[in-house]
This record gives structure tokens, sequence and C-alpha cells, in this order.
């Protein structure tokens, strides 16, 4: 039945052959995504937050630190303050723009630095595997062995608040789940027929591991990688929440969800507004991912 | 079946070591002199000197860890910087009251994404089906914290039926589950910690039904003229093992997760505790509750492989 009979073929060689455009990996997967809405639509959600952020000095009606004692917890659509004012009386919107920077930054850097890192200790222990893979594993096998929010809280309690520590756990803590699919990745490409060629050909491992291992190890990393950006932003805003995040005056969503607890039998709107922000996000990107892994096929 | 558990048991000890390992590092990571972090600020210099000897820290720090190891094997956790009080008590006393809620929710979840799982893979596409798509998109995106303040203005502050914080009057120790008066105060802190097992759990359920429903030993079932109950019933024994396996991780997710809710509800347990050590710098109280943290989550791993083994006759094999 799925076999098409010889004959429907254009064997007709006057006719003019159509004019197929051949597509490339990237094209096709394109074109698959070009029809997935939700992505779509999550992709564009994510560009205007993105821009938010990065255009959030000129897009602040007000100074997102300056407080003031007379305009406390103002509620949302008050004439002068859109989203109301926290407990200080400092200016929500502005507060939210500012906000998403630290959130995005959160959600972005860790994942990069743990994708090279855990990258390239995953292709290390996938391709040479024995001895060295041993170590690698077993030693990435004991982060598993932590819950991802304890060892977030466990590093960055010890290590202290600020910017820089936070990123430091998220980092660290992102590391092993990147190299165990960069390992398996490798070690299933490590075993197939062209490797193997380009080793009996001469290639050097250094040329084999770029030009014939990474290509098709990188995109179900970089598929799983997106995956994470959600769970940094998440696992980062509940640091701030407990105070591991950036110093009180600066604008942070997790650590805004903290202050303004104290205010949820006045404020109960205002208060759920920077929790909203970090879900809206999240949602986004957990969305993406998945029409990204949808696209590019990759099996996770 | 002895050979694999004795197998898998054995497998522990390196993990388990390398717990330690982690968690004694988390001092020497702490920024400045790690005596300054084990310490009061107030203690006087001829004691920091003794403590200093008693810690070990002019010998290598290789030495330091097996010292550190052998207390932590007798049950000696460290003395907690803010209050004087052995850390293991403290994190013991804590960690009951963690483990409960965390059973009762993950048990919670699993009943109901076993059902909404099966739903949604019988009637795919459906309104149930949706709903649990919606439902796990939702559950794995929403920071948990958050979702516990938005319960506690809807049912606490707006609909005042249930109490917004803490553990009742008694505290810990004249808590009672079994008493309404006392599990009110629970119901948040399980429903919060309930919906992120929640989500992934009922995804999962789905996926696996589905995918037993399309294999042949169904339709062989359906030809025998088995009512469609008796099928799901099939269905749902065959993912069984798979699903107590993923009970487990869960359990121990949320174990090591609930910090956050219990922070916001001040719920007594090693969240709070840890929240707090953070919150006045307490290392030796922090270091403790991640050991015994972390420790738990492989002991309950230990527990979900062996418990799947006896479950699934066929792991052993491989």
């Amino acid at each position: 039945m799925t076999d098409i009979p010889a004959g429907s073929f254009p064997t007709d060689k006057t006719q003019a052959a159509p004019a197929t455009k051949v597509r490339g990996y990237w094209g096709s997967v394109w074109n698959r995504l070009r029809y997935d809405y939700v992505t779509l639509f999550c992709l564009g959600l994510i560009t205007v937050i993105v821009l938010l952020a990065v255009f959030a000095p000129w897009l602040s009606p007000m100074d997102p630190e300056r407080s003031s004692m007379a305009n406390r917890l103002r509620p949302i659509g008050h004439a002068k303050f859109t989203l109301g004012t926290d407990e200080q009386g400092r200016d929500m919107l502005s507060r939210l723009l500012w906000g998403g920077r630290v959130s995005l930054l959160m959600g972005i850097v860790p994942v990069i630095f743990a994708t090279l890192i855990g990258g390239t200790f995953g292709i290390i222990a996938g391709y040479y595997g024995g001895k060295v893979n041993m170590v690698i594993m077993r030693t990435m096998d004991v982060f598993f062995a932590f819950p991802s929010v304890l060892l977030a809280v466990a590093i960055a309690g010890s290590l202290g608040g600020g910017i820089g520590n936070q990123m430091i756990t998220l980092t660290v803590v992102l590391i092993p789940p990147i190299c165990r699919v960069a390992e398996t990745a490798t070690a299933q490409v490590r075993s197939l027929d062209f490797v193997d060629a380009a080793r009996a050909s001469g290639a050097s491992t250094y040329s084999i591991l770029t030009n014939h291992v990474l290509i098709n190890v990188l995109s179900p990393v970089l598929v799983y990688s997106s995956t994470l950006v959600s769970i940094s932003i998440i696992l980062a805003s509940g640091l701030s929440f407990l105070g591991l995040g950036v110093s009180p005056p600066t604008a942070d969503w997790g650590l805004m969800l903290s202050t303004l607890r104290q205010s949820i039998y006045v404020q109960p709107l205002v208060a759920a507004l920077p929790g909203l922000c970090i879900l809206v996000t999240s949602i986004a990107f957990n969305l993406v991912s998945d029409g990204l892994r949808q696209a590019m096929d990759v099996k996770a | 079946m002895w050979m694999y558990a004795l197998r898998r048991l054995i497998l522990t000890i390196p993990i388990l070591l390398g717990v330690t390992i982690i968690c004694f590092a988390l001092v020497q990571i702490a920024p400045g002199d790690p005596i300054t972090s084990l310490v009061r600020p107030d203690t006087p210099p001829e004691q920091i000197a003794m403590l200093r000897a008693y810690y070990g820290l002019d010998q290598p720090v290789v030495v330091q860890y097996f010292m550190w190891l052998w207390r932590v094997l007798q049950g000696n956790f460290g003395t907690s910087i803010a209050n004087n009080a052995p850390v293991a008590a403290e994190v013991m006393r804590a960690f009951a009251n963690t483990i409960v809620i965390a059973l009762i929710s993950v048990v919670l979840a699993f009943i109901v994404s076993l059902i909404l799982g099966t739903i949604a893979a019988l009637r795919q596409g459906g309104i149930v089906d949706r709903l649990v798509t919606a439902l796990a998109v939702f559950g794995i995106s929403v920071p948990t914290f958050w979702l516990a303040v938005v319960l506690v203005i809807f049912f606490a502050v707006n609909l005042n039926w249930l109490p917004a914080t803490g553990m009742g009057s008694g505290g810990s120790d004249t808590f009672n589950y079994f008493d309404w008066n006392d599990f009110k105060f629970a119901v948040m802190p399980i429903i919060a910690l309930a919906l992120p097992p929640l989500a992934i759990m009922t995804r999962t359920t789905r996926a696996s039904i589905s995918e037993i429903l399309n294999q042949d030993f169904i339709q062989t079932l359906r030809a025998k003229g088995l009512s469609e109950f008796a099928i799901i019933t099939h269905a749902i024994r065959n993912i069984m093992p798979s699903a107590v396996a993923m009970l487990g991780l869960q359990l121990g997710y949320l174990i090591g997760g609930s910090v956050l809710v219990e922070t916001v509800f001040t719920w007594p347990g090693t969240g709070a505790l840890l929240n707090k050590a953070i919150l006045t710098r307490d290392i030796p109280l922090l270091q403790g509750t991640i050991l015994v943290l972390a420790g738990a989550f492989v002991l309950i791993n230990l527990v979900v492989d062996l418990a799947q083994s006896l479950v699934d006759p066929r792991i052993k094999r491989t």
C-alpha cells in the first residue's frame, strides 16, 4: 500500500523539472516551526519581554529605587502609578521592568556557562569512555544526589548573597544534567561508522571532535539547554526570595515577591505581580523549548 | 533479586561519600576563615584556638574531612551558631515535620495524577486532556513560593477559610494530623507542594498509558471481550513500576525543594531551618540540614529502585 508505483513519477524528460529547493537542516526546522503558532507566539512574547528589559531605563516612568513614604502600597490603576507602588512607595511598573533585567540575565547567562562547561566535560567523557568517563560521570552522579533546589540553596547559602555568587551557584547546579545529555549523545555518535572512517583516514582526535562529533551533539544539547532557561529563572528567583540574590534596593522579581509578602493583606494584587512576571516568562521559555524540541526532532 | 539488591546497595556507598564531601566543602567555600563560619563571633580567642584544634583546622583538608566524617557518623553534626544547640537534634525534629507533609503531598499528587492522566490518555483531545496539558505547563513553570503566596491571598486573606501561616498554637510538639483544628494549618502547604509533582506525574501517566493502549496485548484483551474498565486496570498495572519510581523521585525533590514553600507558610520543617540558617549565616546548621536532606534523597532513591525491582521482575535482569 505504501509502495509508490514507479509509473507515477513524472519520467517525461521534456517536462522542465519543478524548481524544488533542497532544504538544509535548519530550513526544515524552520518549516516545522512556521506552523507551530503556540511556539511562535511565545517566541514573540520572549522578544517583547527581552526588549522591555533591555529598554527599561527609557521605558520606566520613574526611578525604580526612589521610595516615597507618602505613596506606599497604592493599588493597581492608580493615576500616577499604573501598577501601584510597593511597601516603600516605589513605582511597581518601573521596578518590574528593571527586575526583568536581573531575571533574564539569571535565566540565560548561567545556562550558557553551564552548557559550555558541562558540554565540554560531557563530550570528553562520552568520546574517551573508559576511566575518563568514569571519573567525570561518577562525579556528576554525586551532584545528582541533590535535588536541584537543595543544591542551589546549599551552595548559595555558603557563598553568601550577591549577583555573582548567584550566577556561580546556578552554573554549578546546571552543569551535571547538561553533561549527562552531552555524554549520552557523544557516546552514541562515537560508535557510528563515519567516526571510524574519519579515524581510519587519519583525522586527529581534535578534528574528529570538532568536525564530526560536535555538530551531531550540538542540537540535542542546545535543545536540552533551552529547557533549562526557565528552570534557571525559577531557581534564581527562589534564591532571591530567600535573600541570596541581589542586595535590597535593586529590583528583582524574586526579591520583590519576598518583600511584598508582608503586604498581602493590604494590596494582594500588587503583591502577586512579580510572581506573575516570573510565571509568564517561565511558561514562555518552557513552551518555546518544547516547540524547538519537536521542530528539531530531538528525543530528550 | 538479592544480588541486584546487594549491588544496588554497594553502589549507594560511593554516592553517599560524595554527598558528605560536598557537604564538607560547604564550609570550605564559605568566604573567610572556616573557623569564623563555625563558631559564634563573641567566642574568646583561647576557646577559638581550642576549637581550631578540635575541628582539625591546623591539619590538611583531607584529614579535616575524615575527622568531620567520623564525628558525623557518630551523630555529631556540630553546634548551631545561633543558639549553641546541637545541630543534629534540631534537624531531626524539623525533618519529621517536612517528611510528613511531603509524603501526604506526593501521595495525593500520585493518586490524582493517575486518575487525570488515565482519563486524558483515554479521551485524547478532550476537555480533561487539554486541562492536563495546560496544568503540566503551569506546574513546571510556576514558582512554588509564588503559588504559596497566591494561596494565602486567596484562602486566608480573601476567603478566610484557612490560617495563613504557622503550625497552630501548640506548635509541632502537640500537632495532631487527625485533628482538623491542627490539620488546617497543613492544608495550604500540602497543596502548594503537591502541584508541581502532580503536573509532572500527570503528564508522565498520560504518555505511558497512551503508549500501553497502543500495544498488541490490549487489542488481544479487547478481542477476548474484556470490559473497557478491565482493560484500563491492565494498562495501569503495566505503568505501575515507572509510576512508583516517579513517586519516589518526586518525594525526594519535595523534601529538598520545600525550603521555599515552608518559608512562606513558616512551617517549622527543614526548609524553614535552612531559611533561618541562611538569614543568620549559621553554616553548621546549613551543613547539617543539607546533609540530612541529601542523605534522605539518596536513601529514597535506593528504596525506590529496590521496590521497583520487586514490582517489576524484569528489572533485575538488566
